[in-house]
């Protein structure tokens, strides 16, 4: 047996050359007009975009900001969908709109592979990935989901209100990811602390928030190096020992593809268990209607991912050009805000209501085009499985304090604090 | 009725596997197929409109 010897010096210095970006001056504060001067890092935004959106789409349907070194914020279905299409116009190297640009030599690959890398190259990429994410490989995972959620409800034994983003929501993505890298189970509260430096606080400066991806980037080298002494059947093991051409994965790819599944397969989960129930605790009508009829469930999950679509993503515009009206200059943020084409009229019907029956709904929570989630399978069973286990096991419950809700910021967007009363 | 799936468009979303099981289901690496010649009996016509109108990029025909 070789000695696999990337992840030692080369390891460092790609990470070293991530840092070689180009930043723009930060501007936080509140908005002035949410058409020139957008912002999804402000509290307004985290709070309740949807009104901003639909406001936007009736007066300005491609608005624009100063900050982030320049942006646009398309809401009509239309464009957002034209835009998830267009890779040659639009390239992904980017996908986290922030103050910091990673180096144009960084494409097609990216920092986190296939999210982040353009064509030729993210076919490739995503190809390594998608056999172990299909609908029949995530069943059988199905059974130890479903034992783990109804461990989490045991847990809540004895309290009249819970926290059910904290206290649920946020367990069930990490124990499967963890699972599925090969991650050990206690390390969720490191987790944690990864996603929300990767994915809130955006307006922080850009070598602050390089130095705390750098912690994530330590832990997993050491995740790595455990798995090249203890080689085992998971994705770690997988990746390691994957080829592409021939060749076995740069480290760095490694590393960027176990980033973006640990933080792609946690938060946006967590969000979207969070979210379905926030809706169900403050609409009583619904909640007793799944509780009546649970083989309503997978068709009002869908609605609830249209509706409360937690993940935004982004694109860099490559090349000055006129588009749509709009004069967009090459790196230009474009805010991909799928939540916002889920809430077009133009596409739905009713589309700012929350019908659980809805029967047409070509929603776009997991994005279109190449991009297509590659966990939309392993979510979609988690978020049934933990909203049948909570049905069953505690059909009666309601918001404890409205008021008392906090969501994300950012591009994830979901329920992080959610009193709910149970007893 | 006939059903057919663009192996262009389809991006594996898995609505059409989902709503209409008996109809379509995924290849090993998650894109849609349809199952066999793509003959829709008369008791599956229903199925196979869910599936065409759900399908997130439009890949889905009926002839
Ligand atoms: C409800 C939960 C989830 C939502 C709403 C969601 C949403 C999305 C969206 C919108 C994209 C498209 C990105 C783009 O167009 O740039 C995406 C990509 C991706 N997601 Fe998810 N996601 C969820 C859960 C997961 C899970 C559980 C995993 C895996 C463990 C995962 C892994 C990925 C990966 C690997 C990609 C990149 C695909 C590519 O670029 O080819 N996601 N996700
Ligand atoms: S629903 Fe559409 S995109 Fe998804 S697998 Fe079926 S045909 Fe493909």
């Amino acid at each position: 047996m070789t000695v696999d010897d990337r992840f030692g010096q080369d390891y460092r210095e790609t990470l070293e050359e991530r840092s070689h970006g180009a930043r723009n001056e930060i501007i936080t504060g509140p908005v002035s007009d949410w058409a020139t001067d957008f912002s999804h890092a402000e509290p307004e935004w985290a709070a309740d975009p949807y009104p901003i959106q639909d406001e936007l789409r009736e007066r300005c349907p491609i608005a624009h900001t100063e900050r982030f070194g320049g942006g646009w914020l398309p809401t009509r279905y239309e464009d957002v969908a034209a835009i998830a299409y267009d890779t040659e116009h639009f390239s992904s190297r980017a996908i986290i709109m922030s103050n910091f640009r990673p180096p144009p030599e960084m494409a097609p690959v990216g920092a986190s592979p296939p999210i982040s890398s353009d064509p030729p190259f993210h076919h490739h990429a995503r190809k390594l990935l998608l056999p172990a994410f299909t609908k029949s490989a995530v069943a059988k995972r199905e059974a130890a989901t479903r034992a783990f959620c109804h461990t989490l409800i045991d847990e809540l034994e004895g309290q009249d209100v819970v926290d059910a983003a904290r206290d649920y929501a946020q367990h069930i993505p990490m124990r499967v990811i963890a699972e599925m890298l090969g991650f050990p189970p206690e390390d969720g509260a490191r987790f944690r602390v990864f996603i929300e430096n990767a994915l809130e606080g955006v307006n922080l400066p850009p070598e602050e928030r390089l130095a705390r991806a750098q912690k994530l980037f330590d832990y997993l080298l050491t995740q790595i190096r455990d798995h090249i002494d203890h080689p085992r059947d998971d994705l770690t093991t997988y990746l390691i020992n994957a080829e592409l051409g021939g060749h076995k994965l740069d480290p760095s790819h490694v590393a960027g593809t176990m980033a973006l599944l640990l933080i792609a397969g946690i938060d946006t989960t967590w969000s979207a268990i969070g979210a379905s129930l926030w809706h169900l605790a403050k609409t009583p009508a619904d909640r007793a209607r799944l509780v009546a009829e649970p083989e309503l469930l997978p068709t009002a999950m869908e609605e609830f991912l249209r509706a409360y679509a937690p993940v935004t993503m982004a694109r860099l515009v490559k090349e000055d050009m006129h588009w749509r009206g709009g004069d967009m200059k090459a790196d230009d943020w474009i805010l991909l805000s799928f939540p916002a084409a889920n809430r077009d009229p133009a596409q739905f019907e009713r589309a700012g209501e929350v019908v659980i029956d809805r029967e047409v709904n070509r929603h776009v929570a997991f994005g279109l085009g190449i991009h297509r989630c590659v966990g939309s399978h392993l979510a979609r069973m988690e978020l049934r499985v933990a909203l049948e286990v909570w049905l069953a096991r505690i059909p009666d419950f309601s918001l404890a304090d409205p008021a008392a809700v906090t969501w994300a910021a950012g591009q994830v967007r979901g329920p992080r604090t959610l009193p709910i009363r149970i007893g | 009725m006939k059903v057919r799936i663009s192996s262009e468009r389809c991006q594996g979303h898995g609505r059409c596997y989902d709503l209409a099981p008996d109809l379509f289901g995924e290849d090993d690496e998650g894109y849609g197929q349809v199952v066999g010649e793509g003959v829709v009996p008369p008791d599956k016509e229903r199925a196979a409109g869910l599936a065409v109108s759900n399908c997130p990029e439009r890949a889905i025909e009926i002839l």
